[in-house]
């Protein structure tokens, strides 16, 4: 790798600029340069922002680079910022000894974005967590069902509207 | 295509089929490990169909820790994989220490590596005692026990807690560790490896255990990989990554040790991997103890560690920053981090988002065995219902860590 820990490029240019020869970002230009949308890389990890509608083969495209260990899938809630939701999916390549993050940003009404579990099927319990706890829908997930709250349950608690004190 | 998308493309269980019966198995139930609940189809004694219900444990600590600073978060990692705490400690320690740019002196380094080492020993001992007492070896589990307790004693006189020790904290451990310390490790790990060897002669040669396991839950190396499962589990049916190896933290690139690898993928591999897994634990205990440097176990970064108490008493900035970091904790610079360890159970990994306040605004952990949940039914699919047992027994989960 070109740039050593200490540097921090901001911004898709700085990325596309610093670190030309990265394995995944390499991928992506060479599958659908206008899929990335925003890229960093600091604290010695590297961020591609993803166009939401693309991620499935976003995933495919960098499981096919050589990054072929899906490990985690969670989401963060910008409320009241738009758009509302991010979606991190880390991904650890087992040649390379690197891991990214895709990350994906998601509007927050009726959040929808396609399911990856046809490239990884380990995605299926964290993009059910994720459905439970945030409530963003996951299109063509075989499963999506409550994982953690019970089935009958109303809201999603990690959303940072769902009231923390008082009864409901 | 994915060689595991069977699990996807089962049919939902309805009990329409005649012959085949729906079981419940857990949440109480003494071989599920905690509160595991396994809805198992089964056509006469043959396992059709298994799906793992979770959630019973759920305490919502990645909503609490938003609420808490982020010194206040560490007793809470404590408890969710509660039976490998100073490895939790670590690698929250380890991602806030990236966010904030930490330096950590390199002793304190060591002497976690040490800790999450033994850490690595206790967690494999439980699941070694428990995985043959699920078998119906019953013996090896009082011998077991005994030596986990010592490692119990050793953590208590180091932390005051034998269980969720909150040891290591943000910036280095909690305080220095009592001046018995290294001979009682020392002492333990002198006469710990003839202890391997007497489970091993309990189990490995015993033909009932080698019978429960031998072939039973069988993982391929590309379903491992496609159904997230990691560390011994994964190594166990043949891929070769360790992160401690390949993806060094803490200091682990100054150790020496070997990754055992088995290709045959079955209960009776990640047997004899994590057997070999707490000799190479030894061995790095032994290489931590005498390379063990002499400095300081905190970080100089007063507005972030606590200070001594006996600072604290005599100097008024200590007293200050003491007060300071108490009651406003200490702002971190906005970011994402992702930092991953090898756990005694595969690869965790906390994600934590700050805003560039004193709490974080999102705390996610990655933790190994929910991944490794979703393989039980690849494994255990057209096998015997006691297989299910071992195959449960086998992975090592906890269900703490699963649920949340």
């Amino acid at each position: 790798m070109s740039a050593s820990v200490k540097d921090n490029l901001i911004g898709k240019a700085a990325v596309l600029e610093g670190l030309p020869e990265h394995p995944a970002v390499r991928a992506i230009l060479a599958w659908k340069p206008e899929a990335l949308e925003d890229a960093k890389f600091d604290h010695g990890e590297l961020t591609l922002t993803i166009a939401s509608d693309k991620i499935r083969s976003a995933a495919a495209t960098v499981q096919a680079a050589g990054y072929n260990f899906f490990e985690d899938v969670t989401a963060v809630d910008w409320f009241p910022s738009s758009p509302r939701f991010q979606l991190s999916y880390h991904i650890v390549s087992h040649p390379y000894k690197e891991r990214i993050r895709l990350r994906v940003l998601v509007d927050g009404e009726a959040p929808s974005v396609e399911s990856i579990t046809s490239v990884w099927p380990s995605a299926n319990f964290y993009e059910r967590e994720v459905f439970d706890l945030f409530g963003i829908r996951f299109e063509g997930h075989p499963d999506l069902r409550r994982i953690m709250m019970p089935d009958e349950w109303q809201g999603h608690p990690l959303r940072k509207d769902y009231p923390v004190e008082g009864y409901r | 295509m994915n060689p595991a998308n069977t699990i996807l493309e089962a049919p939902a269980a309805t009990g329409s089929h005649d012959q085949h019966m729906i079981l419940n198995m857990g949440p109480q139930h003494p071989a599920m490990h905690g509160v595991l609940r396994l809805v198992v189809e089964i056509d006469g004694e043959i396992v059709v169909r298994l799906q793992p219900e979770i959630g019973y444990l759920h305490t919502g600590i990645e909503k609490t820790c938003e609420a808490k600073f982020y010194h206040q978060i560490v007793p809470l990692t404590d408890r969710l994989d509660y039976l490998s705490p100073m490895a939790n400690n670590l690698c929250y320690c380890l991602a806030v220490e990236k966010l904030l740019g930490l330096e950590i002196p390199e002793k304190a380094q060591w002497l976690r590596v040490l800790l999450a080492e033994l850490t690595r020993l206790n967690s494999h001992l439980i699941w070694l005692g428990t995985h043959a007492m699920d078998i119906g070896a019953l013996t090896v589990f009082l011998y077991t026990f005994r030596e986990r307790e010592e490692i119990l004693r050793i953590f208590e006189g180091l932390s005051g807690q034998r269980m969720m020790t909150s040891y290591i904290r943000i910036g280095g451990l909690a305080m220095e560790p009592p001046l018995d310390f290294f001979d009682r490790v020392q002492g333990f790990i002198r006469t710990f490896p003839e202890k391997i060897d007497e489970y091993s002669n309990l189990l490995t040669g015993n033909p009932i255990f080698r019978n429960r396991l031998k072939g039973v839950g069988i993982l391929s190396a590309a379903d491992a990989i496609a159904l997230g499962v990691t560390g011994p589990n994964m190594r166990g049916s043949g891929v070769d990554f360790d992160l401690r190896r390949d993806m060094p933290y803490s200091g682990y690139e100054k150790f020496q040790f070997k990754v055992p690898i088995a290709t045959e993928g079955d209960c009776w591999a990640r047997y004899l991997i994590r057997l070999i897994e707490m000799r190479e634990s030894v061995k790095m205990i032994q290489q931590a103890l005498d390379g063990m440097p002499e400095g300081l176990i905190k970080a100089d970064a007063p507005k972030i560690v606590l200070p001594d108490r006996e600072k604290m008493k005599t100097q008024m900035e200590a007293l200050i920053h003491h007060f300071k970091i108490v009651t406003e904790g200490f702002a971190v610079p906005a970011g994402e981090v992702y930092q991953g360890i090898e756990s005694p159970r595969g690869q965790m990994g906390y994600y934590i988002v700050s805003d560039g306040t004193a709490k974080p605004y999102r705390v996610h952990f990655r933790n190994p065995s929910f991944a490794t949940l979703q393989a039980i039914e690849t494994m255990c699919k057209g096998r015997m219902l006691a297989d299910v047992i071992a195959v449960v027994g086998s992975i090592d989960i906890v269900l703490g860590e699963i649920d949340r």
